[in-house]
């Protein structure tokens, strides 16, 4: 057998207790082994299910008991078969007996590999825990328990127990229970085991690796305290995104008949000059360049390894400091993690006091890293304690990747508290949000944290490999919405809403929210924001529009009153902090006057309305809007003429006042003599 | 594939073309340098840094190219002018007398800077005298006024651009404090009243005028003799005016090469908070590894740009082909394919794009629960009114009850759990530090935890563990070792400076490369100081006992198998080398006739590549050998 294939045994409670968890079981498995037919198609898989009505095993054969045991599926090369079994386990109907299927299981992998195959033995067990265990013909269950662990580590076995609590446990279960648990806590004291408690099938999903990645470290060395003091450490990747699989291109240019076509695509580059298309540059003979201003600086390889930084392979400590000095979403990358040289006991023993104090003491570590030699760059970052609660594992730190000063952003933002009061939350409403933020709790007393990242699958690619599945028997099949145990991570709980009702009611009672009607000219609105140099004004310009113009803008003149329209107009125009001053300025002036107009009685606001249309008229020429101006005054003679209120175009010509023409501001198309004849023409006929 | 360096960092929110492209449409700076060239800005002499004397001009000039260096890396689509008055020689557009805008071929007036005009600039001393030449502008007698002509000049340059996506400046280095001094009478209020005004419309037009005052040994810069007026100070700033002019000074000077990011939003994102009620929020990419900047590909033999061309080859049959709309997945032997839209559909898990699911404490955030940099959040009322209030009210709430909420975050092409940390404002004497809002950090997934610590657990017995005494010694150790306000700003990266020192020495054809100091190295000193000698030779005595030295030799047997082989060929080959005489074999060229075996020996026993033809074998050990 390979050195990296995995042999696993799947050992699966299927009781009437875990009745309801097997569709969940199922998923799982088989995730594990559809993966395992992408990632790693050579591992071998078995299935023994506890709990049956039937028995059939080879030790029931061979030594008798074990009953209501049955190995679904002896240990094999993962295949399609194997995924359409574990999507239909049998369900069985008595309590099963986990003890028992640990021991068939083990026995099925003694006796395919006996002792080959080291670490890569793995078994699985998928149970409640809530079936009572056989007493063992002699000794105590303990003893079973270390005979089967010295067993399982003399074979190089490891088995990970996943145990599923979705309730709480009342009545006679309740010893049932906590004897089960002790004996599930005591394999991981005594062999290469690990029990995991879950409360809810979504967590479920999560609760295996359902994919095998064999760890590498990324650097072995020392960890350099001082000079004087080097601590032997390996570090390794603690979390690392697991991608979405990169898909190959396919090609259907293959004929049809032709089986063993690998429908691949070629992707080729070829460099040519921007120049002439035809001439194509050989890669090597391609030059890196550097922005410099609107140059380009060609750096040869050669050149730039002869100059470049070139920091020795270290790890060294610049210093202590207060947990509190480094802020949380200063972590840049994904985790590594640090752990003493497993051959050196002083290491352990040095990484752990340290880890111990710091976690004490509230410190953490600052970092150099160079991890390789010929690395042109170094990290630095903040180690932080993970003081271990498991005898058998040893402290370690984590680390974390911390900016450097070019990383990090000078933008600035509004203080919330020189926001006005529109926009604050007043006492009850903060009270309501503390309630709300209270209630909606994910880490209830009588329950395990939810949605724990450590449990929780990703739901994008459980998707895919359940599509992948499903395409490989119906090629045509749509996207399946998406199942609805990993709308658990999607979506709020629905159950948790539920019984949080009220806080969440007395949320929306106290807040009102309102959608804006979508503005105008949204691409206008994407080019101001950025341009905005000062963000406080920037701020204060989409809150003032927002609110209304609640908040002064320095005193400025910011619309006409009617004390000093004339003037307020005068000074609106020649604003210069925005050219929307200008139009803003037109506008008002114009309902002004045609407010002017309509409210006068007998002609007595005639006189105002044409102080008005003056300053309009010389703003307009000013600034270049005689267009503005000229259809304006149609529509104010159109609308006196409709309105009886002829003797203000009367009043207005006599006045001598004109449309704008070409001679007085270039963009008119009223030329002078139409200018003058306008107030003349429209003027009725006398009678 | 070397494709695109920046494609290492990028991700689906990050999208350098775009930020490119922003940079230009958006908001720059145009700045215009105005220098005082009168006799008395060479006359006076300050002390400098490196013990010889500097002239004022040579104060102002220094400064000014220090900056246009870093502003070439910073910010290059800035445009800069330097223009000189109390000069001699005139060169500017309205014919004004003495005032000359100084340029380089190729190059406007106002103009992002170039190589040549910073290598230019470098070179002033060399010309200044015999081509712009120094001369009071301002004499009793004459209606000449220079600083007025000067400032008409600047306002002209300034026109370029509108004032909604500029940010216009005129910066004005002088020693004189009084201009206008040496003239008499009505002449004088007459000078003062028209320069003044001719400020003012700058300053109507949207231009900012700045002054930086270089002051006498004996006698410092009077602002409020006339420049008050003219930058428009009053009271209190009056004040710390001349105190906060000297730092700029040096800020200008001194200033880290980084590339500046206007502040964008880079989405707006619809936060459902509960019962289909939602809140608009943005959202600011704060913090981002910087990269060395886009490369351009280039010919080596022209130096020209080459683009690059893709196509796709059918593997079976060899035809060229449209990009494939197709992808597929070998799975259990057969080929599953999926078309681009199936996929994006699988990826489209949540349509809501930040969903409110909860709330957790604070200490079930764990340090390993990280994959990228974290992205802020702040609330706008912009579209969704009374977001605002409801996010300071669940930021308060957060903050006060040491929470922070679990939230989905799906877009498009990638959803992740997130967790929303509320950060308070800090702000400390030289501004904010951390602004108000919420920082959205990206959650890894089952799958994306490992657990390597759980490799070396051990089956039977108990790993050891530190004991009381150990753990005292160590936080004596830690107590010594103390960086007491650290910072994460404080680093800069040192690749990063070198690289920008690099680029600027080829650019400008400087011949040796400016210092790069890494600021990232130990304080060997700090630690070589007794007390914290003491701590670590306690704690070393503590958890090493005698066998720190053994311990460390352990270590060194522990090397694993290929780097012990890699040593012994490393001994043997230093061994056999001895036997060859290489000067002498290199001298008489006959490298060529010896082996690639023996060649290799060479190259092996100097820890040299040992990979490549015979010729590139001997090429390396001559290069070696410095011949």
């Amino acid at each position: 057998m390979a050195r990296n294939k995995e042999a696993l045994v799947l050992l699966l409670d299927v009781g009437p207790s875990m009745h309801h968890l097997l569709p969940e079981v199922e998923k799982i498995c088989s995730m594990i082994v559809q993966k395992k037919l992408v990632y790693s198609k050579y591992d071998e898989v078995g299935v023994v299910l506890f709990g049956t009505e039937e028995t059939e095993n080879e030790l029931t054969m061979e030594v008798g008991g074990y009953e209501h045991v049955v190995v679904l599926q002896n240990i094999k090369v993962v295949d399609g078969d194997l995924v359409e079994t574990l999507k239909q386990i049998p369900r069985g109907t008595v309590p099963g007996d986990f003890l028992d299927a640990i021991v068939v299981g083990m026995d099925m992998l003694i006796k395919k590999y006996s002792s080959t195959n080291k670490g890569k033995k793995r078994l699985c067990l998928m149970t409640n825990g809530l079936s009572p265990i056989k007493d063992p013909y002699e000794g105590s269950k303990e003893d079973q328990v270390n005979a089967i662990a010295e067993q399982m580590t003399s074979h190089g076995m490891k088995l990970e127990c996943v145990v599923v609590r979705e309730s709480v446990v009342r009545g006679e279960n309740v010893s049932v229970m906590e004897e089960n648990d002790r004996i599930l806590n005591l394999f991981p004291q005594k062999s290469c085991a690990k029990t995991i408690f879950v409360e809810s099938s979504t967590s479920l999903l999560g609760a295996l690796k359902t994919r095998n990645i064999s760890p590498v470290t990324i650097f072995r060395g020392d960890l350099e305290i001082s000079p004087k003091l080097k601590i032997k450490v390996w570090v390794y990747k603690k979390t690392s995104e697991e991608k979405f699989p990169t898909l190959k291109k396919y090609s259907d240019k293959a004929p049809s008949t032709d089986k063993f076509a690998s429908h691949e695509v070629k992707v080729d580059y070829e460099y040519k000059s921007v120049e002439d298309a035809n001439k194509v540059v050989p890669p090597e003979q391609r030059i890196k360049g550097y922005r410099y201003g609107p140059q380009v600086v060609p750096i040869s390889a050669d050149e730039w390894d002869a100059v470049k930084f070139k920091p020795e392979k270290s790890v060294k400590l610049l210093g202590f400091t207060d947990s509190s000095n480094i802020m949380r979403h200063h972590y840049m990358k994904d985790v590594n993690i640090f752990i003493a040289d497993p051959g050196d006991q002083n290491a352990i023993v040095a990484v752990s006091a340290l880890a111990r104090a710091m976690k004490e003491m509230h410190k953490v570590a600052i970092l150099r890293c160079v991890w390789r030699q010929g690395q042109g760059n170094v990290v630095v970052g903040v180690l932080t304690p993970n003081v271990s609660d498991n005898d058998h594992v040893p402290d370690s730190f984590y680390f974390n990747i911390l900016p450097f000063a070019e990383d990090v952003r000078e933008f600035q933002f509004p203080s919330f508290s020189n926001l006005p009061a529109s926009l604050l939350p007043d006492e009850e409403q903060q009270e309501a949000a503390d309630n709300f933020v209270k209630m909606l709790d994910l880490t209830p007393s009588d329950r395990k944290e939810m949605l724990q990242p450590d449990f929780t699958p990703n739901p994008v690619l459980e998707r895919f490999y359940n599509y992948l599945e499903l395409k490989s028997k119906h090629p045509d099949a749509a996207v399946p919405p998406l199942d609805k145990t990993l709308k658990r991570i999607t979506e709020p709980d629905p159950e948790l809403l539920a019984q949080k009702k009220s806080a969440i009611d007395s949320l929306l009672r106290h807040f009102e929210v309102k959608e804006k009607p979508k503005l105008k000219k949204s691409t206008r609105r994407m080019r101001e924001k950025p341009s905005g140099s000062d963000d406080e004004d920037n701020y204060r310009r989409i809150s003032s529009k927002t609110e209304v113009e609640l908040i002064e803008n320095g005193g400025k003149v910011e619309k006409i009153g009617d004390l000093t329209p004339v003037q307020d107009f005068e000074a609106m125009m020649s604003r210069r902090d925005n050219p929307e001053w200008v139009n803003r300025a037109i506008t008002e002036m114009k309902n002004k006057i045609h407010d002017l107009i309509e409210d006068s009685y007998e002609g007595d606001n005639y006189a105002k309305a044409l102080d008005l249309l003056v300053a309009l008229r010389k703003g307009c020429i000013l600034e270049q809007e005689p267009k503005q101006f000229n259809d304006f005054l149609h529509q104010l003679c159109k609308f006196c003429l409709q309105n009886d209120l002829r003797s203000f175009c009367n009043f207005l010509a006599t006045k001598g006042i004109t449309l704008i023409s070409k001679t007085e501001a270039a963009d008119s198309d009223v030329t002078e003599e139409e200018a003058r004849s306008f107030l003349v023409k429209s003027e009725p006929k006398p009678e | 594939m070397e494709l695109d360096p920046d494609d290492v960092f990028r991700d689906d929110e990050d999208d350098p073309d775009n930020e490119a492209l922003r940079e230009r449409a958006s908001s720059k700076e145009l700045v215009v340098y105005l220098v005082d060239a009168s006799p008395k800005m060479f006359s006076t002499k300050c002390p400098s840094e490196d013990q010889k004397d500097e002239s004022h001009f040579q104060i102002a000039t220094s400064c000014i190219l220090e900056s246009l260096k870093t502003q070439i890396i910073n910010r290059s689509y800035d445009e800069v002018a330097v223009c000189f008055f109390n000069t001699r020689e005139k060169k500017n557009l309205q014919d004004l007398n003495n005032v000359f805008v100084f340029n380089v071929a190729d190059r406007e007036f106002l103009d992002r800077p170039t190589a040549k005009f910073i290598k230019e600039f470098s070179r002033l001393e060399e010309f200044f005298m015999k081509d712009i030449g120094s001369q009071y502008g301002i004499v009793s007698g004459s209606r000449e006024n220079s600083l007025y002509n000067a400032l008409w000049v600047a306002q002209a340059l300034l026109r370029k651009g509108s004032a909604k996506t500029a940010d216009k400046r005129i910066l004005i280095f002088t020693d004189e404090d009084d201009p206008f001094g040496n003239i008499k009478g009505g002449a004088k209020a007459d000078m003062t009243r028209t320069t003044l005004q001719r400020a003012k419309d700058a300053q109507d037009l949207g231009i900012s005028i700045e002054l930086l005052p270089l002051s006498q040994l004996d006698r410092e810069f009077n602002i409020s003799l006339f420049y008050a007026d003219l930058i428009g100070l009053q009271g209190e700033n009056l004040a710390q005016f001349m105190p906060a002019a000297g730092e700029r000074m040096e800020d200008m000077k001194y200033q880290l090469r980084k590339r500046m990011f206007k502040k964008r939003i880079v989405r707006k994102l619809t936060f459902s908070v509960a019962n289909g009620v939602s809140i608009e929020v943005h959202t600011y990419a704060f913090i981002r590894p910087t990269v060395l900047g886009s490369i351009t590909w280039l010919d080596s033999v022209t130096n020209q740009p080459i683009k690059i061309e893709r196509s796709f080859i059918c593997a079976d049959t060899g035809a060229l082909m449209q990009e494939p709309p197709k992808r597929f997945q070998t799975y259990k032997n057969q080929d599953v394919k999926f078309s681009v839209e199936e996929l994006s559909e699988i990826k489209r898990v949540s349509t809501g794009q930040l969903r409110l699911l909860g709330f957790k404490p604070l200490s079930c955030l764990k340090d390993y629960h990280n994959l990228r940099p974290s992205t802020f959040i702040f609330p706008s009322d912009e579209e969704v009114i009374g977001s605002t209030r409801i996010f300071i009210a669940l930021h308060r709430s957060m903050i006060r009850l040491k929470r922070f909420a679990v939230a989905f975050y799906g877009t498009s092409s990638h959803s992740q759990l997130v967790a929303l940390v509320a950060q308070e404002e800090i702000i400390d004497s030289g501004g904010q530090v951390e602004p108000p809002g919420m920082h959205l950090i990206y959650l890894p997934y089952s799958d994306d935890i490992r657990h390597a610590e759980e490799l070396h657990s051990t089956t039977n017995a108990s790993v050891p563990q530190a004991n009381e005494d150990q753990i005292k010694k160590a936080a004596a150790l830690i107590k010594r070792i103390d960086l007491k306000d650290f910072s994460v700003y404080q680093f800069a990266n040192p690749a990063l400076q070198r690289h920008y020192a690099v680029l600027q020495a080829l650019a400008l054809e400087e011949d040796d490369l400016p210092d790069i100091k890494d600021e990232t190295v130990p304080d060997e000193e700090g630690l070589a100081r007794p007390g914290v000698v003491n701590a670590i030779e306690e704690f070393k005595q503590s958890v090493f006992g005698d066998k720190y030295e053994e311990s460390d030799n352990a270590g060194h047997k522990k090397v694993s198998e290929a780097s012990k082989k890699r040593k012994a060929l490393a001994d043997s080959a230093v061994q056999k080398s001895v036997q060859y005489n290489w000067a002498e074999l290199a001298d008489s060229g006959k490298l060529k006739d010896l082996t690639v075996v023996e060649l290799k020996i060479y190259l092996t026993a100097h820890d040299l590549p040992v990979s490549g033809k015979k010729e590139d074998l001997i090429k390396r050990i001559l290069t070696h050998m410095g011949k």
